[in-house]
């Protein structure tokens, strides 16, 4: 088992930067999840670890010691392809075999013809092909190891590409978007199944996605990238609850943040939309903020019956989605030229039939960040207190 | 009412027996055009086979038939299986297209592997080389090639009639538009899993371009089957005569005005392409078809 610490890796295509200076360690044993928007150069970043591609600057160190010399199969990594990159024209069996073929057979006992002088090759075979079928178990792959790949379905296919990588017991698992070809219920399923591996091997997990539920459900920590940089590296938690960066509030959620203009008034008090909010920040008064408000942070009360200490916003009923265990509400904010704003609801709250309603919020649930994405730490405005909600009877 | 029930759907009716009509008549089209193609291209073939079936009295007869009146197969074929060895131009054949083949496939699929997926600098000026050799016919280099051949004392062998054609630049040109399709992901994974670029050109990348590889052969095989002008620089030797060299010798002896024997030869030798074609004929198609080489 081993660490991996990348030590700012660079790497440009022709005169395109695409890596900028990446620097991460990733912990023995660890699940590490890279996304971000597409093109930002994760799958660049992993093929570089893997060996495949080569950093123009920087050093990527395995267990601790530099492994950039070596080639990509030396380096006890093992990837999953994107698109699985299965052989084609090899069973089931083959492509599970053949990473145990090619490291525990000497090159002649592989020539064909050549190989039936060696008497070790029957014996390393039978060994081989123990601990296929022992994957294949696992796996739940034993009824198929005589098909060949264009026989399989992608969820099958998925899990042989998993299989190859694990039978060579790597370090390090590195994987590319493994679940994006699959559908929707599949997806789910796999990354139980995946996050139930990890828990088994113990091994390090380097996982690419540019899904954030597969970033906040299986990683014990994420590294956020955008446009060749890591804008965040914490837990989910963290992510999900202080992303550091307005582009990492806008990517990790589901429905996305509400972001509304606001700026600082007098006395450091923060305005949304020239209302003042219960809070403050240490910044000169006129300078615009950008507001995030999660969904599940807005509640929707009777127009007039807004707390005295809480943030409030009028705004009119759109749409409402029915998810069925809750409902996803989109409202108009009256004079405003903006976006819908979301809000999660509990799918017994009535609405007035005009849809006029107040969103309240803890004025501390507010995520702010100045004109350049970055967060900015506020504070309860002195003499404030913690606001008592008057909820829609249902 | 019944009437008129039936009365409505008959426009509908007559527009689909149109339709159907006109099908008829574009498909009937296409047919005629594709035949007319076919008898234009099989005639010389046809008469080829016709003529050896026939009597020499009726070759040379003014009232001309295609069927035979009188067949003389027999005589013609054994005449011509006996004067000539027909079987040595057909066995010369075999091994002069087989190691032309054979050397083509081992020079050709690496170096297009190497252009299509390696990465090194001077790629792609050596592919426009190569392009450009594609350019040049086999007779420019036809006179250095002889000297160079006679000065080493190698005239008169196999390897002279195949050592000009080992290196393919159409088999370089058609196997990396081919391998330029393969996956990159899938050398990738095979380089993860230990195997050197030699091992992944012929245990991975080959095995999934038999189309390919079928469709050269073909053109290979017909190319050097056929093949007159260098065998006749080169050899001098009969026993060494690949077919055309062979049919050119056996037209030069007296069988030379004795043409149902001669066709019979005809035959004997452009039987054994015919066959292999039409046993290679979907994968050739195949081949053909996938690179966009046509
Ligand atoms: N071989 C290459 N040559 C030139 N540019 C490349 C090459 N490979 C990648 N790039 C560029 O590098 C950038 C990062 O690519 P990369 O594949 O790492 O993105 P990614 O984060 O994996 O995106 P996605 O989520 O779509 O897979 C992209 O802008 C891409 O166009
Ligand atoms: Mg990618």
């Amino acid at each position: 088992m081993a660490s991996v610490e990348l030590k700012s890796i660079g790497k440009s295509f022709g005169s395109t930067p695409v890596l900028g200076g990446i620097d991460l360690a990733v912990a023995d044993g660890e699940f590490m999840t890279l996304v971000g928007p597409s093109g930002c150069g994760k799958t660049t970043l992993i093929r570089i670890i893997a060996g495949i591609e080569s950093q123009d600057a920087g050093a990527v160190l395995i267990g601790g010691s530099s492994i950039d010399h070596l080639r990509p199969h030396e380096r006890r990594v093992a990837m999953v392809f994107q698109s699985y990159a299965l052989y084609p024209h090899m069973s089931v069996r083959g492509n599970l075999s053949l990473p145990l073929v090619m490291s525990r057979l000497r090159l002649h006992e592989r020539v064909p013809l050549i190989r039936l002088l060696s008497s070790r090759r029957r014996e390393t075979m039978h060994s081989i092909e123990g601990e296929v079928e022992a994957v294949a178990q696992q796996l739940q792959l034993g009824a198929l190891l005589d098909r060949r790949p264009a026989q399989l379905s992608g969820g099958q296919r998925q899990r042989v590409a998993l299989g190859r990588a694990m039978v060579r017991h790597p370090d390090v698992f590195l994987m590319d978007e493994p679940l994006s070809n699959l559908d929707a219920k599949l997806r789910v399923h796999m990354r139980t199944e995946l996050a139930e591996l990890h828990q088994r091997l113990g091994a390090t997990f380097i996982y690419v996605t540019h899904d954030q539920v597969e970033a906040m459900t299986m990683s014990d920590r994420v590294a956020m990238m955008d446009a060749g940089h890591i804008l965040q590296l914490g837990t989910p938690t963290e992510l999900y609850g202080r992303p550091a960066n307005v582009k990492v509030a806008q990517f990790i959620g589901s429905p996305t943040i509400n972001l509304l203009p606001g700026s600082v008034g007098s006395n450091d008090a923060v305005e949304l939309l020239g209302r003042r909010l219960q809070l403050a920040v240490d910044l000169p008064a006129g300078s615009p903020l950008t507001i995030g408000l999660r969904p599940e942070a807005l509640t929707a009360v009777p127009a007039n019956t807004a707390p005295a200490d809480a943030g409030s916003l009028p705004a009119r009923l759109r749409r409402r989605e029915n998810l069925g265990a809750e409902h996803i509400l989109h409202f108009d904010l009256p004079g405003a030229a903006l976006p819908p704003v979301v809000a999660r609801a509990p799918p017994e709250l009535q609405l007035p039939a005009d849809g006029h309603v107040a969103l309240t919020f803890d004025p501390l649930a507010c995520h702010l960040f100045d004109p350049s994405g970055a967060r900015v730490e506020a504070r309860r405005a002195e003499g404030s207190r913690d606001p008592v909600v008057v909820p829609f009877r249902s | 009412m019944g009437a008129a029930a039936l009365a409505e759907p008959i426009p509908l009716r007559a527009t689909a027996a149109q339709t159907r009509i006109r099908r008829l008549l574009s498909l009937l089209a296409t047919h005629a055009v594709l035949m007319a193609g076919a008898v234009f291209m099989l005639l010389p073939f046809v008469w080829m086979l016709m003529t050896s079936l026939k009597s020499p009295g009726e070759i040379f007869s003014a009232d001309f038939t295609l069927w035979p009146r009188r067949f003389s197969a027999v005589e013609n074929y054994d005449r011509a299986l006996t004067t000539a060895p027909l079987l040595r131009f057909a066995l010369n054949g075999f091994i002069i297209c087989f190691g032309i083949l054979v050397v083509q496939l081992l020079v050709a699929i690496p170096a297009a592997y190497a252009l299509a997926k390696l990465k090194f600098p001077g790629r792609n000026p050596l592919f426009v080389l190569v392009l450009l050799g594609l350019c040049i016919p086999v007779q420019v280099p036809a006179l250095p090639l002889y000297i160079a051949l006679a000065s080493l004392g190698l005239l008169n062998t196999y390897f002279a009639i195949m050592f000009p054609f080992f290196l393919s630049v159409f088999a370089i040109f058609l196997f990396r538009q081919f391998f330029k399709s393969f996956p990159d992901d899938i050398i990738n994974a095979a380089r993860l899993d230990g195997m050197s670029e030699f091992e992944i050109v012929w245990r991975i990348v080959v095995p999934s371009a038999w189309p390919a590889i079928a469709a050269f052969s073909v053109f290979s095989a017909v190319a050097h089957w056929n093949d007159l002008y260098w065998p006749l620089i080169v050899v001098s030797d009969t026993r060494l005569a690949p077919p055309p060299l062979g049919m050119m010798f056996f037209a030069d002896a007296e069988t030379g005005s004795n043409y149902g024997a001669l066709t019979a030869a005809a035959t004997v030798l452009t039987a054994p392409l015919v066959i292999a074609f039409l046993v290679a004929r979907r994968r050739f198609i195949e081949g053909i078809t996938m690179t966009g080489v046509k």
